[in-house]
């Protein structure tokens, strides 16, 4: 059982992640595409934060005591009984931003268009989430569970 | 006598965290939720949004229809609590039924202010906002009278959501606030401004320093209602949100300790063996000073559910305290705040930055070096952020230069935090 851990000392703030990330989600999945035609409407599920030479890329830990799912008044905020992740159901996600409040990594965001809950899938249905397997440089990373807080 | 296991009274926020709670430890014994109101639980902010007809019937569920099944609840829907003995460890229900419990949880949250001294406060096309049949009530009403004009009594949260949806139903709305400004209890002068500002484009009237002394009815309807200033506005419906306070009914008559809520301590557990309280009910442990008050909101009652519920299975859980938050959007204009926004003393620094054009203010009340309020409007994206310094009781003094910058994030914040939140134990991939 793996999970990501970002690694601010190999981060080199490339942003990639952020660029494979926004791809991703959006409707097209091409790149060009996603950035002509759909830039308004899709964000990146995760950010490079960045000063002076530290950086790393930040995204929904899915915590295993999640504010987030606590503080949802919908329901639409909800563990995934499969896989653990914490994933929003838009279809239900009103935008009251609860969520937003009491996030202390402050990983979610106002859906640019959409006025739902942003924030990191863990890239349901992809063998790795997307910003992992593309960090040229393993700063966003899979461990094994017993080594993350080693 | 048989024993249920768990019982719960109410089938809200609070509850469903102690469902939650409860399973976390107790995988089987059968839990046992009595509810005066006759729906499968359901999210209350929501009625809002119904009235406003954003949502619809199907979207109201807080848990998915099944979840009483999946977590072996028998649910008593429609069904009022008369009275706990806690002796005894038995209640009786208003029709005549007597249940013995080994742990009782109290969620009955919290009822609607009555307005005092108001001259026909009982007419038809006058009610209350904090159910889903009273939202129901309001839209049948709304259809059958044909209502284009109304006025909502408070200009708290309630009293702006309720307008919120009224607007959305293209009804002309009148807030009337006795307070000289709106959401004054969670938001500070500034703040209060830039909501009303956005009420009145939206062709809200806001009369603040004033309220509703009498309703004026016929057979036909309602006519309009009389201010305190004598003026008078036209108006066939009128909501009041003058506030909530504690349903402690239940408790009534029994030496269960009841100051404004039901009092508990950090384990959520009254002066009675066996009884819980936690929610809008219960009157708990604050983060921030001394003493215990009922703050109701939706976060705390969640979190108190579930710390109940872990302690009822026989399961180790602790409140840290209790900070009053919200998120609000009012109409279109997202705002976050948090804690002590407009302290009256001199002993707190103050950080904020204004740009009304643009609608955005952020606000940021320290005292000692920590963070004890927040309040965002127009970018709450990272508002978060500033919520954790606040419950974790971080000392910001080496970094509090950054706090209402741009680029503020985790990067600002101590290594040690940073490390603490991003590596807490989240879930496997």
């Amino acid at each position: 059982m793996k999970r990501i851990v970002a690694r601010e000392e190999y981060c080199v703030g490339c942003r990639l992640c952020e660029i494979h990330c926004l791809v991703q989600h959006s409707k097209s999945k091409k790149i060009i595409k996603a950035f002509r035609e759909e830039r308004d409407s899709v964000l990146p599920r995760l950010r490079v934060e960045e000063s002076g030479c530290v950086s790393f890329a930040l995204q929904c830990r899915h915590c295993e005591q999640a504010s987030c799912i606590e503080a949802c008044m919908t329901g639409a905020m909800h563990r995934a009984p499969e896989t653990g992740a914490v994933l929003c159901d838009t279809d239900r996600c009103v935008g009251c931003w609860m969520c937003i409040m009491v996030c202390p990594l402050g990983a979610i965001r106002r859906g640019p268009d959409s006025h739902v809950a942003s924030k990191c899938d863990l890239c349901i249905g992809e063998d790795y989430p997307v910003c992992v397997a593309n960090c040229p440089n393993e700063a966003i990373a899979l461990r094994e569970e017993d080594e993350v807080n080693a | 006598m048989h024993r249920e296991p768990y019982v719960i009274i109410g089938n809200s926020v609070a509850a469903m965290g102690a469902v939650e709670g409860i399973r976390s430890v107790d995988a089987d014994r059968p839990i046992t939720i009595i509810s005066n109101e006759s729906h499968h639980t359901y999210s209350r902010p929501l009625i809002s949004y119904l009235l406003g007809r954003k949502v619809g019937d199907d979207d109201m569920l807080y848990r998915p229809p099944d979840f009483y099944d999946k977590n072996n609840i028998r649910a008593w829907l429609g069904v009022e609590v008369i009275g706990v003995d806690p002796r005894a460890g038995t209640l009786e229900t208003a029709d005549g039924r007597t249940i013995g419990f080994e742990n009782l949880l109290i969620a009955t949250g919290g009822k609607p202010i009555v307005p005092p001294d108001v001259e026909g406060a009982e007419a038809p096309g006058v009610f209350a906002f904090t159910t889903w049949d009273d939202a129901r009530r309001i839209q049948e009403y709304i259809e059958e009278r044909q209502v284009e004009s109304a006025v909502v009594v408070g200009g708290g949260l309630i009293g702006l959501k309720s307008m919120e949806g009224l607007v959305q139903l293209g009804i002309r709305t009148t807030i009337v606030e006795l307070a000289d400004r709106i959401l004054g209890a969670t938001f500070d002068d500034t703040a209060s401004a830039m909501a009303r500002r956005r009420l009145e484009q939206s062709g809200v009237t806001v009369l603040c320093g004033n309220t509703v002394t009498s309703v004026e009815g016929t057979e036909e309807g309602l006519k309009g209602v009389v201010l305190r200033d004598e003026s008078r506005i036209e108006c066939s419906l009128v909501i009041f949100a003058i506030g909530v306070r504690p349903s402690v009914d239940v408790v009534r008559g029994t030496d269960i300790e009841v100051d404004r809520g039901i009092l508990v301590d950090e384990r959520m557990r009254t002066s009675a063996d066996g009884i819980y309280a936690a929610g809008d009910v219960a009157q708990a442990d604050l983060l921030l000073g001394d003493g215990k008050l009922p703050i109701p909101v939706f976060p705390n009652a969640a979190r108190q559910g579930r710390i109940a519920g872990v302690n009822m299975a026989g399961g180790e859980a602790r409140w840290r305290g209790g900070i009053a938050m919200n998120a609000v959007e009012v109409l279109g204009l997202p705002t976050v705040s948090v804690g002590l926004t407009s302290p009256g003393d001199d002993q707190c620094e103050i950080l904020s930055e204004l740009n009304e054009e643009e609608e955005q203010y952020r606000k940021i009340v320290l005292r000692d070096d920590r963070v004890v309020g927040a309040i965002f409007i127009g970018d709450i994206d990272r508002a978060g952020i500033i919520t954790g310094l606040v419950r974790e009781r971080i000392d910001v003094s080496e970094f509090k230069d950054l706090l209402l910058t741009k680029e503020f994030g985790l990067l600002s914040l101590p290594r040690e935090y940073r490390k603490h939140i991003v590596s807490g134990r989240g879930i496997v991939v």
